[in-house]
């Protein structure tokens, strides 16, 4: 029992701060560990991956909300579209065939994972931001932000465009994790990083916001039918609050760059592992 | 100016949502505790207390496993708690517009948490 409860605690400390670094959740991470090393059934392995989200989530905002680091504003407008999709998700459940689902969001993904490479390449981190031009909606919003770069040692002024845009790619993301129970941060990160041209830092910070949200919009349906196991979930949950807390630190003071590094094959990854789930394979 | 006051409100977010996790994190300790003082989860073999009824007696009578479970929901309480506190927050700095944005997705996220409790049963 105390191996156990060891392995999960150290487990999620991992999943914690490589979670909130990229403001992905930390559900990819913990569940192929879940199933594959410990042999869970898939079904407890998301029940628990629910819990392991919004610890990540809870755990970064902590510090991420005392850094000034995440857009409250981006949060809030956005979780409309990621809420109204994860219950349209949960209701057509069943409905649209999931093999379709998985291909077109494996595509989606690779291809975002091509956009992420070239913007390695071809921009200087420090340009980035240099030439958007905020569109109307961003501004009638109040969008648009600014957050200290502890890499970049300076203070870094952005704008938001493209809203709509942004706005639909997260109702996508919310449908992605209503219909087939994954966390989507990463489609959160895209929409804010490649659509609607956010640094990738306050991205991947509201990203982690925004998915506690999601996650608890589904994460009753979990905790009620018994699909989330207290002696897995919640040693698993303690290790991820405190990575989380840790990640969100280390995260503000890499460089962009790096960020995107460790993105780049992570996007590949899920990528691939969802088209050939959409074709029956598992790995 | 308008900047200060964004920071304000972050900061009250950030120390309540704090308190939130503290205590679903203390919870959650204190379950493991119990676990590893009595040795067992307090229910039989790949059993789980799943009801509001069935955690409250399980927590009454300091059961492992329902204390853990008291702490999972408390957790997942935790984002519902920012939104609620945001509503708030975006009311005293009198930013109606952001008000009304929030309080859809606490609809939305109270809509989607009781359908979750009835499809669950």
């Amino acid at each position: 029992m105390i191996a156990n409860l060891l392995l999960m605690l150290v487990t999620g400390l991992f999943a914690g701060i490589l979670g909130s670094i990229l403001g992905i959740g930390g559900g990819m991470i913990v569940t192929p560990i879940l199933t594959i090393a410990m042999g869970l059934d898939i079904k407890y392995a998301i029940g628990t991956s629910i819990i392991v989200v919004i610890a990540t989530s809870s755990g970064a905002t902590i510090s991420f909300l005392k850094d000034d680091m995440l857009n409250l504003r981006v949060a809030m407008f956005l979780e409309i579209a990621t809420t109204v999709g994860a219950v349209t998700g949960a209701a057509l459940n069943g409905w649209i065939p999931k093999s379709v689902l998985y291909v077109l969001f494996s595509l989606l993904l690779l291809q975002s994972c091509y956009n992420m490479v070239k913007k390695l390449l071809n921009k200087p981190a420090t340009a980035e931001q240099a030439v958007i031009q905020p569109d109307y909606l961003s501004q009638k919003l109040r969008l648009n932000g600014s957050y200290y770069d502890k890499a970049l040692k300076q203070k870094v002024d952005y704008q938001v465009k493209n809203v709509p845009g942004g706005f639909l790619m997260m109702l996508a993301a919310g449908l992605a994790s209503g219909l087939l129970g994954i966390g989507s941060g990463a489609f959160k990160v895209i929409a804010m990083d490649n659509i609607m041209r956010m640094p990738l830092k306050p991205s991947s910070a509201t990203s982690n916001l925004m998915m506690g949200v999601t996650a608890a919009a589904s994460a009753t349906v979990y905790f009620f039918n018994g699909t989330i196991l207290p002696n897995i979930a919640v040693p698993l949950a303690l290790g991820v609050v405190f990575g989380a807390t840790i990640g969100s630190r280390i995260m503000q003071h890499l460089h962009p760059k790096v960020i995107r590094i460790i993105f780049i094959p992570i996007l590949l990854y899920l990528g691939l592992q969802m088209f050939l789930k959409g074709f029956g394979v598992n790995i | 100016m308008k900047k200060d006051e964004m920071c304000d409100i972050e900061l009250l977010i950030g120390k309540i949502l704090r308190v939130g996790v503290i205590v679903s994190v203390v919870v959650m300790v204190l379950g493991i505790v119990l676990m590893l003082v009595q040795g067992q989860g307090g229910y039989a073999a790949k059993t789980y207390p799943t009801t509001f009824a069935a955690i409250f007696r399980g927590v009454v009578q300091l059961k492992p496993y329902a204390v853990m479970m008291l702490g999972a929901f408390l957790l997942i309480l935790t984002p519902v708690l920012r939104v609620v506190v945001s509503i708030y927050a975006f009311l005293k700095e009198k930013d109606y517009l952001y008000v009304a944005i929030t309080t859809i997705v606490l609809i939305i996220l109270a809509i989607a948490m009781i359908g979750g409790y009835f499809a669950g049963h």
